[in-house]
Formats: structure tokens, C-alpha cells, sequence
């Protein structure tokens, strides 16, 4: 896997691009507004930090991103592709090939060891059984947890289940992962390890990082953070 | 492997192993399930049985000749001067020189069941040494063969399995009349081993008969000569019979009972296997609800629609494919080989076998299988439904 994931991209042409993108959502009969004509670009390479206060659309933004939720309109485009009208199908396969998701709840198969969970989207590849593995150890190594291939989750510590998760996003080489709150279900020590990973998958492999986050103090790990508000974006840069 | 195969595959793997998380929704489905296929087998093995036992004594090479339009021996009478011309007629086969044709009187004496005393009517046969020879795999398997004018009997082994008062050396009282138990015989699980036998004079006097008998049988020299047997008939007018292979005539026999047991089988069967569909439904609703998650989480990853639905059919197939299996080893144990009478179309008893052949277990599989299918199939259609990105809403 080491040998596949990219190296650092110079190129200028952002990777994400949203373009008036509207988002409504229907509750108890009454319509809720997330974004109204909400525009976005993100570079390929960046790592950007997602925040705002519950409610502001953060994880529907997220979703859109990762093509497992729908514009009500405008314009997504990732990786040059137009995700708006893509079908259910070509959207799995878009999603297979391009995003890694990252989940506060690590979504890992209880009945699966580490090894056969960061194999998944390997199974959605033509790659050989042998190939698989080869990839599978690469990850497991990469996120430091080579030698727990075997355990499964259950025998695994909340970090280290996180672990797994990241190992099981950037298996496949995605261009970009999407992170729902890693780090919101672990103690502060463990969060920072997990951040210093994903820090480590931006600047070592070019991985293009959105990551949704209460915690100003996980935000600081990003090369930029955003603030959602009323489904509007206002951007703060970072100190150091 | 292609990779949505490959995609199917491992979906399914998932949802077989996460099965140990529901295991008494899972083993009360899979129970559910072998119940009904046990009771479905249980009927069809014994339709089966009954047809097996009447239709493996008929021969095409025999024939039947009884009054014209009697359905049943019971129902026929045939006279002396009849017995007479068929015996002379074309297309018989001989032996030393004599036609091999055997008149024979059937009668309905009192018998009781082993099981529960429960007085039944058996059959009594009146024949000759002709008739015992035109019986193919009959053997005497106890004692001899009876002697004319002696009020003797020989005992079919079902019948002796069946009923009481029947063992060799046995008096029993038939009427004004005893008789002895001289002989029991197998004829290969045939409806013939339902009967007793005796010698056709002694059964005419004894139930004052004179000389009538119900039926003829004779064996033909080919298949085709009935042709010439049926011509034969057709032009005396004094021969108002009708001719069937026996093998014909215990397929007919076999029908109306058979046909019964299926009738009140099938939808005994389908109308338990509504229950175990719900049964079926429910778990597999609520493994996909336990797992909607999991399945989220997939078709996140890039997993298609399509792999979620068939991992969750196969959930359900399995599980009914396991019932399938535990219903038929229940059936296997319980209900194959045992025996059995029910009244046949004589209103005589028949005994028989349950008969679980795999033709029959065959049928309890697919059985269950449509059970799994049906089960599944709206639960599957919701697992590819899954709104993934509300399903990781909910925890």
C-alpha cells in the first residue's frame, strides 16, 4: 500500500469544489434550511478542520462530500468528478476509489479481526488475495498496529480501534478522507495520537483531510479551520 | 471472482457471522422452520408410503377382470359360467398346460389394532395355488402354505405387524367359523402383505357364497395382449366385465388416499409456514435493524446496494436451510419406516410404511428455502435501502 499512496500534491486545481450548494431537510412536517447557496474550495493536500456549533451542518456537509448524501442543488465536484447526478452505483464505486471515511464510532465489523476490517475496501478492488494482504500489513504498519492484525475489536482500546478504522480508510490510497469527529469518543492523550496519524497522512502521503471537530484543540492539528455558522463559512487561520 | 460477487460474498460472510449476536431469534426461526418442514414431510412421506405399498404389488403382465363399472372387489361379483369363459380366453399364459388364472373371492372379517384395540375390518382372500403363483416376491417366511377344505389361513407381515390375534399356530374366530394360523408371508411390503389368505372353496362356503367369486386375476402372456383379452370380452355379451392391469388398478386404488393425506398435508404445511414466515421476517427485520450500522458503514466504504441485499437474503436462506436440515433429521428419526393402516378403498385396512425418500427430502429443502426466500426479501430490500448517512446518525 506504502508504495501506492501519493505523494504530496503541488497541483493548484482545487480538489473540492462546491458551488452553490442548497441543503434542506424536512422535520415533523417543517422545512430546515442547512446551507443555501454554500461554496467551498479546498486544495488537494490540505487538511481542514471543520467546526461549528451542533446543528450547523457540519456532518450533513460531510455526507455531501463523501457522496453519501444528496445536494438539493448546485454544483459538488471532487476530483474533477460531478458527483450531483452520479447514480447510486457509480456512486459506491466513486466512493470505493476516492474517499476514506473516518468515524467517531470507528464502525468497525465486531466479527472481523483488524486485518479482515482494513482488508474491506480491498474487496471492492481486483486485487489479488496476496496483494491484499501485502496492502492490508503496509496500513496496519503505517498506523503502528502491525503486530494486532489477529485481535479483534472487542480485545482493542478505543485508540487503537480508531486506528484500524484510519488504517481501514487509507487502504485503498484514497485521494481524500472525510473524519466525523475521530477523536471525539477518546481521552485527550489518545486523541492527540490519533491526530498526529491523520497529521502524518497529510504530510507524509498528500492525504486531503476534512475533519469535523467540537474540540478547538483537535482543530490546531489542521492547516486550516473553518467555522460553519448558519450555513455560511467564515474562515480562521492558525496560529502555529 | 468479479468483484461485485466478491462484494456479495463478503457481505454475506459479515452477516453469517454476526448471527451469534441474535442467537435465540436466530434458533427460534430455525426451529420454527424445522417444525414445518418435519409436519410437511411427515404427510408427504406418508402419501408416499401408501402409493409405494399399492402400487408395488400391480404387475403390467396381470390383470384384473371384475362386474363392469365395480370401482372396488368389494363391489363385484363374477359367476361360475363367467370364471368359465375367461378361462378359455385369448392372450393367457400357461403353465403345465393350464391356463394361469386365479378366481378369487375377497371378504371383510373383524380384526384390532396392537396400537389400540380399535376393531378394524381386514381382508380376507379366497384363492387358489394359481393365485399365490401370478403374486410376484411373495415368500413364505413362517410355517406352510394352507391346505384346502381346512380352514386354514397364511398371514400377511404387515397385517401381523399391524393387528392382534394373528400369530402362526393361532385359532381365530371368524363368524360361526375358527380358523388356523398356518403360514405368515412377505410379499415386499406390497398391500397384498395387508391380507389373509385362505383357499377360495373354503371361504365360499364359510360366508356362503356359493360359487361366486369378485374377481379374476390372470397373467398375460405379453403387456399388448390385453388387446386381445379386452376384443374377446367385447364380443360375448355374457361377459359384462371390465379388465384392468393390476398395476393399472392399484394406482386408481392408490389415488383417492394418497391424494387425501396431500390435501390436508400441503396446507396444513403452507398454513404453518405463514407462521414461520413471520418468524423468518422478524429476525431478519431486526438483523438488519441490529445491523444497519454495520451495513451503513459498507455501503460507506463503497459497497453496493446490491451486495447488502444479497447478504441479507442469504442471512434468511440460511437460516431456513439449517431448519430445512434439522425438520428432515427429525422427520428421518421420527416418522421414517414407521408403520401404519389407514382404511383403503376396499373399506378394508392397508398397512404401510412412512416412505422418506430424497426425492422427498429433496422437496423439504426447497421448501424451506422458499420460506427463507420470502422471509428475506423485504428485509433485504430495506438493507438496500439503508439511508446511510442516517444510519450513522442514530445511536
Amino acid at each position: 500500500m506504502a508504495e501506492n499512496i501519493s505523494e504530496i500534491s503541488s497541483a493548484p486545481t482545487p480538489l473540492i469544489q462546491l458551488r452553490d450548494v442548497s441543503k434542506t431537510y424536512r422535520k415533523s412536517g417543517t422545512d430546515i434550511t442547512i446551507f443555501h447557496n454554500l461554496n467551498l474550495e479546498i486544495k488537494a493536500g490540505d487538511f481542514v478542520a471543520v467546526m461549528g456549533p451542533s446543528g450547523s451542518g457540519k456532518t450533513t456537509l460531510l455526507n455531501l462530500l463523501g457522496g453519501i448524501d444528496r445536494a438539493d442543488a448546485g454544483s459538488i465536484a471532487i476530483n474533477d468528478e460531478e458527483l450531483t447526478h452520479m447514480s447510486e452505483s457509480r456512486l459506491s464505486r466513486w466512493r470505493a476509489d476516492t474517499v476514506g471515511f473516518i468515524f467517531q464510532f470507528y464502525n468497525l465489523m465486531p466479527m472481523l479481526n483488524a486485518a479482515s476490517n482494513v482488508e474491506l475496501p480491498l474487496l471492492l478492488t481486483r486485487l489479488s488475495r496476496s496483494e491484499r494482504r501485502k496492502n492490508v500489513e503496509t496500513a496496519l504498519q503505517i498506523v503502528g498496529l502491525e503486530d494486532r492484525a489477529g485481535h479483534s475489536p472487542k480485545e482493542l482500546s478505543g485508540g487503537q480501534q480508531q486506528r484500524v478504522a484510519i488504517a481501514r480508510a487509507i487502504v485503498s490510497d484514497p485521494k481524500l478522507l472525510l473524519c466525523d469527529e475521530p477523536t471525539g469518543d477518546l481521552d485527550r492523550g489518545t486523541a492527540a495520537e490519533i491526530l498526529e496519524t491523520l497529521q502524518m497522512l497529510n504530510r507524509d502521503f498528500g492525504k486531503t483531510i476534512i475533519m469535523v471537530t467540537h474540540d478547538p484543540e483537535a482543530a490546531r492539528y489542521a492547516k486550516r479551520v473553518l467555522h460553519l455558522d448558519k450555513g455560511h463559512f467564515i474562515e480562521k487561520e492558525l496560529s502555529s | 471472482m468479479p468483484v461485485l460477487l466478491k462484494q456479495i460474498l463478503s457481505v454475506s460472510w459479515i452477516g453469517l457471522r454476526s448471527i451469534p449476536q441474535r442467537p435465540w431469534l436466530s434458533l427460534a426461526t430455525i426451529f420454527t422452520i424445522a417444525t414445518v418442514v418435519t409436519v410437511l414431510l411427515a404427510f408427504l412421506a406418508m402419501s408416499e408410503g401408501f402409493r409405494q405399498t399399492l402400487t408395488g404389488g400391480g404387475s403390467e403382465s396381470v390383470v384384473l377382470v371384475m362386474r363392469g363399472n365395480a370401482e372396488a372387489e368389494l363391489n363385484s361379483v363374477l359367476i361360475r359360467d363367467q370364471v368359465a369363459l375367461l378361462n378359455s380366453a385369448p392372450g393367457i399364459a400357461k403353465k403345465d398346460g393350464a391356463p394361469l388364472v386365479s378366481p378369487e373371492l375377497y371378504v371383510v372379517v373383524d380384526g384390532k389394532k396392537r396400537s389400540n384395540e380399535a376393531k378394524v375390518n381386514l381382508p380376507l382372500r379366497g384363492m387358489n395355488s394359481e393365485g399365490i403363483a401370478l403374486r410376484e416376491n411373495v415368500t413364505l417366511t413362517q410355517g406352510r402354505m394352507f391346505a384346502p377344505g381346512r380352514n386354514e389361513l397364511v398371514v400377511g407381515e404387515s397385517l401381523l405387524r399391524e393387528f392382534q390375534g394373528f400369530d402362526l399356530g393361532n385359532i381365530v374366530r371368524f363368524g360361526a367359523s375358527d380358523w388356523k394360523v398356518v403360514g405368515i408371508f412377505s410379499a415386499a411390503g406390497s398391500v397384498f402383505e395387508s391380507e389373509l389368505w385362505s383357499d377360495l372353496a373354503g371361504v365360499q362356503s364359510q360366508f356362503n357364497r356359493g360359487s361366486t367369486v369378485q374377481s379374476v386375476r390372470m397373467r398375460l402372456t405379453e403387456p399388448s395382449a390385453i388387446e386381445d383379452l379386452r376384443a374377446y370380452i367385447a364380443n360375448d355379451p355374457r361377459l359384462n366385465v371390465d379388465v384392468v392391469t393390476e398395476k393399472a388398478y392399484f394406482a386408481k386404488q392408490a389415488e383417492g388416499t394418497s391424494d387425501i393425506i396431500l390435501m390436508l398435508g400441503w396446507p396444513l404445511a403452507i398454513a404453518m409456514a405463514l407462521g414461520a414466515l413471520a418468524g423468518a421476517l422478524n429476525t431478519i427485520y431486526t438483523s438488519v435493524a441490529t445491523r444497519s450500522r454495520e451495513i451503513a458503514t459498507l455501503r460507506a466504504i463503497g459497497f453496493s446496494s446490491t451486495s447488502a441485499f444479497f447478504g441479507t437474503l442469504t442471512e434468511s436462506l440460511l437460516l431456513s436451510l439449517l431448519g430445512g436440515l434439522l425438520g428432515s433429521i427429525l422427520a428421518l428419526l421420527f416418522f421414517d419406516g414407521i408403520s401404519t393402516s389407514t382404511l383403503g378403498s376396499s373399506f378394508t385396512q392397508v398397512v404401510f410404511r412412512f416412505d422418506l425418500s430424497a426425492r422427498l427430502l429433496l422437496n423439504g429443502a426447497v421448501f424451506a428455502l422458499v420460506i427463507g426466500f420470502l422471509g428475506g426479501l423485504t428485509p433485504a430490500f430495506r438493507a438496500a435501502r439503508i439511508p446511510v448517512a442516517s444510519a450513522f446518525s442514530d445511536r
